[in-house]
This record gives structure tokens, sequence and C-alpha cells, in this order.
């Protein structure tokens, strides 16, 4: 057992965790943050992409203990003051989501997105959303509702 | 996965005794940690060695380009020195799984853990690279030894990689559409020593093309290649493509590779 602060969704956040906890592990077991989803389980998906210090990373293949001292935002962490971040609006909008399984990783992917580079190309969006998969294959609305967004933030 | 024991080494020293025949060095964990979930791989111990600062960082000099070990792909493919220096480096770590495995999958763990398909072992070989570890210092044509294995003992770690910087190069794949392994990947490299052709994907670890090397040693452009005959023996067959398929990109990819130099 492993004990480890970090801070979640400006949360501080001690526990005592497994050696092999993942940080998704932690996230939906323990801090009950079911936003963040499992698909694959193996980094191919997407689903589980949350944001530590600052990058979008696969949630399920990073070790919560080697996460100790780390910021994490999940989705759950977006919206502010009861208001939907512009991406989760855009979404909305633009249907960008049908199921909604892969939605999570989606737009915390496409927000890492949008901080590197403020008005993506279709083809910059599609080839950043590469390790995020769609089962509904919906990609045609994700990509409208990542260029929206762009054109609020 | 089954469990360990975790540890978050402070230096090398300390990372390397805590190492045994039952453990694995940790740094990215693109491919450590799948391999455990599904089993096929399992470990006593997990030494993490993300946070020694010694190994993280790219220093370019007249003739090399040295990457410590721990530098993950994103680093290397937004760096401006290494893409003054080598272009086709900084476009192959661009091209590495995705946005979220380049922010956390790193130099060293791609070369330690050898996937036949991986895209680092080829620029080892076009780019007469060393591989500095804590004990000494391999050149990568001794380095690669097979499918998913490399000279390294179990208490060795890799500390950098030293890149001889060339007059071109190119590297060029065919990626597999889902993972963004290479189904075949070339890489072609002309120095004022030689020329290299790096090949990743096609056959069960990386090696150097000698016969496009002598073809193109003789006439650097990708008409040379036309007259050379790649065997398809000994070329991976699998879903994806077949050897004789496998040997035909080999040599389209060189010629593109050449063409892009």
């Amino acid at each position: 057992m492993k004990n480890i602060a970090l801070e979640v969704n400006g949360k501080k956040v001690t526990k005592e965790i497994s050696d092999h906890t993942t940080l998704s592990g932690l996230l939906r077991d323990i801090l009950n943050l079911t936003g963040t989803h499992i698909g694959c389980d193996t980094s191919q998906c997407g689903a589980c992409v949350v944001h530590v210090d600052g990058k979008s990373i696969k949630s399920c293949t990073a070790l919560a203990a080697d996460l100790d001292g780390s910021k994490v935002t999940t989705i759950e962490g977006l919206a502010s003051n009861g208001k939907l971040h512009p991406m989760q609006e855009a979404f909305k909008k633009m249907h960008g989501l049908q199921c909604g399984f892969c939605t999570p990783g989606m737009v915390m992917s496409a927000v890492d997105l949008l901080k590197n580079k403020k008005n993506p190309s279709d083809q910059e969006i599609r080839d950043w959303l590469e390790g995020n998969i769609c089962r509904c294959t919906g990609y045609h609305n994700i990509v409208a509702a990542v260029k929206e967004a762009a054109s609020k933030m | 996965m089954k469990t360990f024991n975790y540890h978050s080494a402070k230096d090398v020293k300390e990372a390397s005794k805590l190492a045994s025949s039952n453990s694995a060095f940790l740094a990215g964990g693109m491919t450590t940690i799948p391999s455990m979930k599904l089993g096929l791989a399992s470990y006593k111990d997990i030494i993490d060695i993300k946070r020694i600062k010694k190994l993280s960082g790219i220093k370019v000099s007249g003739k090399t380009v040295t990457i410590g070990a721990t530098t993950k792909h994103s680093e290397v493919a937004s760096s401006k020195d290494i893409k003054k220096a080598i272009p086709s480096l900084t476009a192959l770590a661009e091209g590495i799984g995705d946005p979220q495995v380049r922010n956390r999958g790193t130099i060293g763990g791609s070369i330690a853990n050898n996937d036949p398909a991986a895209d680092y072992p080829a620029a080892c070989i076009a780019l007469d690279a060393t591989i500095h570890t804590n004990n000494r210092s391999i050149d990568a044509e001794k380095f690669f030894r097979g499918m998913f294995e490399t000279c390294l003992k179990s208490t060795e770690i890799i500390e950098s990689i030293e890149f001889s910087i060339p007059q071109k190069s190119s590297y060029q794949k065919l990626p597999n559409p889902a993972s963004r392994y290479a189904i075949v990947g070339v890489y072609v490299a002309q120095h004022k020593t030689g020329i290299n052709v790096g090949v990743t994907g096609a056959k069960s670890s990386v090696y150097n093309e000698k016969d496009l090397v002598a073809a193109l040693t003789k006439n650097f452009s990708s008409s040379a290649i036309d007259n050379v005959k790649i065997s398809s023996s000994g070329m991976n067959s699998d879903i994806h493509a077949s050897a004789e398929y496998r040997a035909n990109m080999v040599k389209a990819f060189a010629k593109k590779a050449v063409d892009a130099c």
C-alpha cells in the first residue's frame, strides 16, 4: 500500500492505495468520479482521458502511486459554477455524441488540443483525436463540435 | 493486473540496486502497464525511474543529438533544436501512437522494449546511435538482439541515446491504421561516413537493409532501388500484411524516404 496526496478537480485528496491501482481505478472506484470511462483498459480507446498537470493522458495506463503530488482534472472538473465548459456546450449543440461512452475522453482530449492550437483545421482535429475511438462512428459531428468550441473559446 | 511492489527510485544507483530478474523499470508505462493487464507480463517489483532528473532532457551539439531515456515522445516532437539538427527524428516522434501516448511514452522505454514494429529502433540504426547505460555505451547494431530482446542486463538502465546528425535523412512508414505501429517503416540516412537504411516492422527485429545500403551508396536516388530485390524470407506475416507484401513495402517506403531526403 502507498499513501498519495494529489489534487483532483481543485480539491486536495489523500488516500492509501494499492501499488497497482491505476489512475482510472482511483478516480472511479475510490473517488466515485465515474465520468471517466474505461473502455479497452489498455490505452487504445481514449474513453479514460484526463488531464495530469495540464496534459491529456490515458488514465487507465498511469499508476496512481506515480502521480503523487500531481494535479488531475477530469470531465467533472470542467464545468464551473453550474455552467458547462464551452467544449461541453459545443458537443451538446452540434450533437457530438450518440451513445456518449467515448464523450468524456473526446472532450478532455479536445480541450487539450485547443490549449495548444487555437483554431485547428478539420485534419488537425482528426489527427489529434487519433487516440479516441467512437464506436458509434460519430466522428463527423465530433469534429464539428470541436470547431464550434474553438470559435467560442 | 497482478499486484506488485511499486518503487520510485531517487537515482540510477538506487534503481539498479532494486532491480532483479523479477522486476521491470517503469518510465511511461505505455507497453509495460497494458502488458501486465493482459497477463503477458508480471513482475514482483516495478521500479519507476521517471523522477530521476538526469535521465530526461535533450542536448544538441555540433555532431550529435543526445536524448535522455525518460524524455517523452511529445518533448522530442516539439523540440526546435532537434528539428533543426535532424528533422526526420522530430517527425518520427510526432507519428508515434496518439497524443496521449506521446505525452507519457519515452524513448528509452521504446528502445528497451524493442517491439519489432516500434519506430525509434529504426532511428537508432539509421542515425548510428550509441545507447549509453549506467555502465557502458553500446552501438545500436549490437544493442537490438531479436523480438522484444536487447543486450541489456536486468539491472542495467538506459541513461541516454546519442544520435549522429546525418547530412540528410527521412523516415517513412506504413502505419497500422489502429495502433500507428509500423507495418513497415524505413529510415534512410546519409552520413559522411556512409548510408544506413533502418527497417522496422518487417522482420522480428529492426535491421539495416544492406542491399539497399549498397545500391544507395552507388547512387543515392530512388531509381537506384528499382533493381534491388528484397526477399520476403524471414519477414513477418500476419492479419495486417503478408511477408511478400511487407517485402514490397520495404522497397516502396525506402524509395519514398530517399525522395523525401
